[in-house]
């Protein structure tokens, strides 16, 4: 995937970022971000551990979420074009959770010669609970 | 926040841990230095879910205008623990399981590529209490500043933590 080129006469206030929709979280992902990240909170990859924290299992990291967030960013705009990427943890994720980020752009401005916006996310379960609550701001062509 | 913390349950909240102290704010942790590795990039990636190519070549990155392999935005938060979250949750004597993590956030000055070495400096920027639904909890606001082998920086990180008491 070549890193797209959005330009900033192209978008405005209210513009709908296209939306990322990512496969059913698998307890095997949650290994595998595990080893990723390096965050070995059993909570997130010990069955028991979970069940006994009573959650009844184990939950996403809060940053595998929000790595979804930055798919989300990049996939529109690119990855050098994000300036910023700012979330909020409102819920936890459970395997098989299939997680939507949505996000429109809220500002738009010229700073220091550059084509900037700020634009607003949600990331949501299949059942709508928000899990996280995000902003980001990127620098257009 | 109170979605997050209600979806917590009670019975990890025991005790009444002492109060984190305003006088923390401003107390500065030593620098660490990492190196930014290919083989954290894809691992990274694949586990996220973006098959992006630029995450996973050199070449596809290159055919895309950058210097070597891309980084995806979230990348530093493997430097997270050893770059400082380790040494807030020992000196603050916090305890693991009554820690969550609030918020996150990213500030990117200038791209890195693999073989970059970073340092990361961390400072805890504010300790605030908040009373909720949830009970009273202790705000713990960090931010790290990563600076690259050129002396330049590249990235801030502000992490907030939040300890249930």
């Amino acid at each position: 995937m070549a890193q797209p080129k959005v330009l900033f006469n192209n978008i405005e206030v209210g513009y709908e970022i296209p939306p990322l929709v990512k496969n059913p979280i698998t307890e095997t992902q949650l290994v595998m971000y595990a080893g990723a990240s390096g965050d070995f909170n059993p909570i997130h990859t010990v069955h028991a551990f979970g069940e006994k924290a009573g959650f009844g299992g184990v939950i996403g990291h809060g940053m595998l979420s929000m790595g979804f967030a930055g798919q989300f960013m990049t996939n529109w705009v690119g990855v050098t074009a994000v300036k910023k990427l700012a979330v909020q943890f409102r819920a936890v994720t459970k395997p098989k959770n299939v997680i939507t980020v949505s996000g429109t752009v809220v500002k738009k401005y010229t700073e220091d010669g550059q084509n900037m916006v700020d634009c607003e996310f949600l990331a949501v379960n299949q059942d709508g609970d928000k899990i996280i609550m995000g902003t980001a701001t990127a620098e257009l062509s | 926040m109170n979605g997050f913390l209600k979806s917590y349950p009670h019975s990890l909240t025991t005790g009444g841990d002492p109060l984190i102290e305003k006088s923390n704010i401003g107390k500065e942790y030593p620098e660490r230095t990492f190196e930014i590795e290919k083989c954290k990039i894809r691992e990274l990636a694949r586990a996220i879910g973006d098959k992006n190519k630029i995450f996973y070549d050199d070449d596809a990155a290159r055919e895309d205008g950058f210097e070597g392999m891309a980084v995806p935005p979230t990348f530093f938060t493997l430097f997270a623990m050893a770059g400082g979250l380790e040494y807030v949750i020992k000196d603050l004597e916090i305890n693991m399981a009554k820690l969550l993590h609030g918020g996150q956030e990213y500030e990117y000055f200038k791209p890195v590529k693999p073989g970059d070495v970073v340092k990361a400096k961390t400072i805890i920027t504010d300790v605030i209490e908040k009373s909720g639904k949830a009970g009273t909890m202790d705000f713990v606001v960090m931010e790290t500043t990563y600076i690259n082998q050129n002396e330049e920086p590249v990235l801030r990180d502000k992490c907030t933590l939040v300890v249930r008491r």
